[in-house]
C-alpha cells in the first residue's frame, strides 16, 4: 500500500521508511506540516502517519483541513505526548488512531494494516471464516473441521477479532484495548494466557496450527500456507 | 518607607478621598453652626435696638424733639452698650454718645454697621457697632444703636473654634490615613519580601499570618496554599530526576555495555541478532519504567485528568478477575471476586481498572502455588473500599509504609520481575480520587485495599 508519513525526525522517519518498505509498502516522506498537507491533498494514499509536532503547521491542523476538505483517508497520529487528553483530541480532530512515542515498529506496523482494513469492511458480515475455522456471529457458534468448540464470551471476542484481522499481526496492546477496553500495559503475560487457553480450543486437536505467535510483535491468525 | 512612594499607595489614596469627603461635611455642618449662631447675635441685638427705638418714639410723641435729645442725652450717660446719636439736618450733633456721624453706607431698612472710638478708662478702642437710622421730623437724624463688640468676640471666638475644628480633623485625618496606609504597606510589605526570599530559592519559607483572618491574611493564606502546592509539584519533580538518576542510569549502562562488549567480539549474526533482541527488551522495559514515573508524577501533582464516569463495581470487578484468571490459574491460584450488592460509585475507569491491576498483578506474582488470590469490594459508610487479598508471604510490619515509594523493592523480590513502581501509582491514583491506599497483615498475605469516597455519581 501507498503510506504517506509526514515526520519532522529524519532519522525517525528514515527509519520508519526502511521498516515500512521492508514489509512491502511504498512510502512518501514529507518533513513539514505544509509540505505534508501538499502531498496528502493530492490524494491516492492508502493511509497517513502524522506526527502531531510538526514545524510551519503542527500535525492537528494538518488533519483538519484534510478532514475538511473531505479527504477520508484513514489517520494515525503519532505522538510524543501521551495524556488521556492528548489522546482524545487527537481522534477528534479525524484522527483513526494514536500512537505514543516510543513505539515498538511492530505496533505500527500492525495499526496501520488493521487501520486500512478496517475502512474496507466486507459489508455486514454474520460469518467469518479462516481455512477450516468458521465463526457464526448471529448463532455465535464457532466449529472447526465440523466440530463445534464451546467459547466462553471473552474467547468468542477475541477470537473475532484476530477473525476479522486474519493474516494481519495484532500486538497484546491492540488486544486488551479492542476486546477489554483498557488502556494501559499490564505487567504481566495476561494476553499471553488467554491466547494458549483460546490455542488450546482451536488448534490442540488439529494437525494445522491457525493461531501464530509473532516473535516481539504479538500474535497472527492465517491461514496455513 | 519613604513619603512619596506612600503617596502612591492605594490605601493612601482611598484615604485621601475619603478625608475630601468627610473634610466637605464636617465644613458644611460647621459653617452652618456658625451660620446660625450669628444670625441669632444679630437679631438678639435688633431686638435690642428695636425695643430702644420703642421707648424713644413714646418720649418723642409725648415732649417733642426736645424731650427725645434730653433723654438721649440722659441715656447716653447711663447706657454703655448702647450708642445714640440726634443731628440736624447738615449732620451737626444735637445729642449722643457718638462723636461724628459714622462713614458706613445705610443698608436697606436703615441699618448699618460701622466701626467707632470708643474711650475705656483712658484709652481709646476701635468697636464694632450696629445701628439703625431714623428720620426725625424736621430733617433731624437719629441713630440708635448698639457696641457689638462682645457679640463680635463670640462669633469670631467660634470662627476660629471651627477653623481650629476643621483644620484638626483634616490633619487627624491625614494623619490617620497615613497611619493606616503605612501599616497596611508594611504587612504588604512582608508579604513582598517573603515572595523575594521564595522567588531567590527558600521554596520551604511561608508568608506570616497574623491570625486576624482579614483580607490580608486571608491573601497569606491563599498565597501559602498556593506555595504549598508548586512545592508539591516541584518536590515531586525532583524526585523523579532523582529516581531516573538512580534508576535509569544503571539500566541504560548495562545495555550500553552490552552493545559494547559485543562489538568488540568477533560475533555470529546470530549471535548479534540476539544481543540486539534482548536490548529491545530492556529499552522496553526502560521505556515502561519511565512512563510509569511519569504517570506517577502528574499523578501526585494532580495533573493527570481524571474523568469521572459511573462504575457499576460489580461488571467492573468481574471484568478484571476474568482478565487475570488464566494467569492466576496458570501459576496454580484460585482467583475469585466477591462484589456485596449493587454497588455504584464515580471514578475514572482506566485509571481504576489499572490500579487494581496492579494490586492484582502483585498479588499473583508474590503467592505460592495452591493459594487464593481475593477481590472484595464493599460499601463500608460512605466509602467504597476495594480490596485484594492474596496469600503470600505478606510484607512485615515496617515495611508497609515504604513499599509504596517509588522503586523500593524488599529483599524477599529482588529476583523476580518489576519496576518497584506499582504500588506508588496505586497509592497517586487513590489520592486523585480522595481516597487511600491500606496495606494490612491478612495472615497469611496482605491485603490491599483501596478506600475511596464514594461521590455521588450524578456529581
Amino acid at each position: 500500500m501507498r503510506i504517506l508519513v509526514i515526520e519532522d525526525d529524519l532519522e525517525a522517519a528514515g527509519y520508519m521508511r526502511r521498516g515500512l518498505s521492508e514489509s512491502g509498502h511504498v512510502v512518501d516522506h514529507a518533513a513539514d506540516g505544509e509540505e505534508g498537507y501538499a502531498l496528502a491533498a493530492e490524494g491516492g494514499y492508502d493511509i497517513l502517519v502524522v506526527d502531531r509536532m510538526l514545524p510551519k503547521m503542527d500535525g492537528l491542523s494538518v488533519v483538519n483541513r484534510l478532514r475538511a476538505e473531505g479527504i477520508d483517508e484513514p489517520i494515525l497520529f503519532l505522538s510524543a505526548l501521551g495524556d488521556v487528553d492528548d489522546r482524545v483530541k487527537g481522534l477528534k480532530a479525524g484522527g483513526d488512531d494514536y500512537l505514543v512515542k516510543p513505539y515498538a515498529f511492530a505496533e505500527l506496523l500492525a495499526r496501520i494494516e488493521a487501520l486500512v482494513r478496517r475502512r474496507n469492511p466486507e459489508q455486514v458480515e454474520t460469518r467469518l471464516s479462516v481455512a477450516d475455522l468458521e465463526m457464526d456471529l448471529l448463532s455465535r457458534q464457532v466449529r472447526r473441521a465440523g466440530t463445534d468448540l464451546t467459547l466462553q464470551p471473552r474467547e468468542f471476542r477475541l477470537l473475532e477479532y484476530l477473525m476479522r484481522h486474519a493474516g494481519q499481526t495484532v500486538t497484546r496492546t491492540m488486544l486488551l484495548e479492542n476486546v477489554w477496553d483498557y488502556h494501559f500495559d499490564p505487567q504481566t503475560n495476561v494476553i499471553d494466557v488467554h491466547i494458549s487457553r483460546l490455542r488450546a480450543k482451536i488448534d490442540k486437536d488439529f494437525d494445522q496450527q491457525l493461531l501464530h505467535t509473532v516473535r516481539g510483535a504479538g500474535y497472527c491468525l492465517r491461514e496455513p500456507s | 518607607m519613604n513619603l512619596p512612594k506612600l503617596f502612591k499607595t492605594s490605601t493612601f489614596r482611598l484615604s485621601l478621598i475619603y478625608l475630601s469627603v468627610f473634610g466637605a461635611s464636617v465644613l458644611l455642618l460647621l459653617g452652618f453652626i456658625y451660620w446660625s449662631t450669628a444670625r441669632l447675635t444679630t437679631s438678639q441685638t435688633d431686638e435690642t435696638i428695636a425695643a430702644e427705638i420703642t421707648g424713644l418714639s413714646e418720649q418723642y410723641r409725648r415732649s417733642g424733639l426736645v424731650g427725645l435729645a434730653d433723654v438721649v442725652r440722659e441715656r447716653s450717660r447711663n447706657q454703655r452698650q448702647s450708642l445714640y446719636l440726634l443731628t440736624d439736618g447738615n449732620r451737626f450733633v444735637i445729642a449722643g454718645n457718638l462723636n461724628t456721624w459714622p462713614e458706613a453706607e445705610t443698608q436697606p431698612g436703615g441699618w448699618l454697621e460701622f466701626p467707632y472710638r470708643r474711650p475705656i478708662g483712658g484709652r481709646v478702642e476701635t468697636h464694632p457697632a450696629r445701628a439703625r437710622h431714623l428720620i426725625v421730623p424736621g430733617e433731624f437724624q437719629l441713630l440708635v444703636g448698639r457696641d457689638i463688640h462682645a457679640q463680635s468676640e463670640v462669633i469670631e471666638l467660634i470662627r476660629t473654634s471651627l477653623a481650629w475644628a476643621l483644620a484638626l480633623t483634616l490633619a487627624l485625618g491625614l494623619a490617620g490615613g497615613i497611619l493606616m496606609s503605612r501599616n497596611l504597606l508594611r504587612r504588604v510589605e512582608v508579604i513582598n519580601r517573603a515572595s523575594r526570599e521564595i522567588m531567590a530559592g527558600e521554596l520551604d519559607q511561608r508568608i506570616p499570618v497574623r491570625g486576624a483572618n482579614d483580607e490580608l491574611d486571608q491573601l497569606a493564606f491563599n498565597l501559602n496554599e498556593m506555595l504549598d502546592q508548586i512545592e508539591r509539584l516541584v518536590t515531586s519533580l525532583r524526585e523523579v530526576t532523582d529516581n531516573i538518576a538512580h534508576d535509569l542510569r544503571s539500566p541504560l549502562n548495562r545495555l550500553r555495555s552490552r552493545l559494547e562488549v559485543t562489538l568488540m567480539g568477533e560475533g555470529s549474526a546470530e549471535q548479534f541478532r540476539e544481543v540486539l533482541e534482548a536490548t529491545i527488551a530492556e529499552a522496553d522495559d526502560l521505556l515502561a519504567t519511565f512512563n510509569a514515573l511519569l504517570d506517577i508524577a502528574k499523578a501526585e501533582a494532580g495533573q493527570l485528568e481524571i474523568s469521572l464516569e459511573t462504575i457499576d463495581l460489580g461488571p467492573f470487578i468481574d471484568d478484571l478477575a476474568e482478565l487475570y484468571e488464566p494467569a492466576a490459574a496458570e501459576k496454580g491460584l484460585g482467583l475469585s471476586a466477591a462484589v456485596h450488592g449493587r454497588i455504584g460509585f464515580a471514578g475514572d475507569r482506566q485509571l481504576l481498572s489499572q490500579a487494581l491491576a496492579n494490586l492484582i498483578d502483585n498479588a499473583i506474582k508474590y503467592s505460592e502455588t495452591g493459594g487464593a488470590v481475593v477481590i472484595r469490594a464493599d460499601r463500608s459508610g460512605d466509602a467504597v473500599e476495594i480490596s485484594v487479598t492474596d496469600s503470600g508471604p505478606g510484607i512485615p510490619e515496617n515495611d508497609r509504609e515504604r513499599v509504596t515509594q517509588r522503586f523500593v523493592r524488599l529483599e524477599a523480590s529482588r529476583n523476580s520481575t518489576g519496576s518497584g513502581l506499582g504500588l506508588s501509582l496505586v497509592r497517586a491514583i487513590a489520592h486523585l480520587h480522595d481516597g487511600e491506599l491500606h496495606l494490612e497483615d491478612a495472615r497469611p498475605g496482605v491485603r490491599a485495599s483501596l478506600r475511596l469516597p464514594s461521590r455521588n455519581p450524578e456529581e
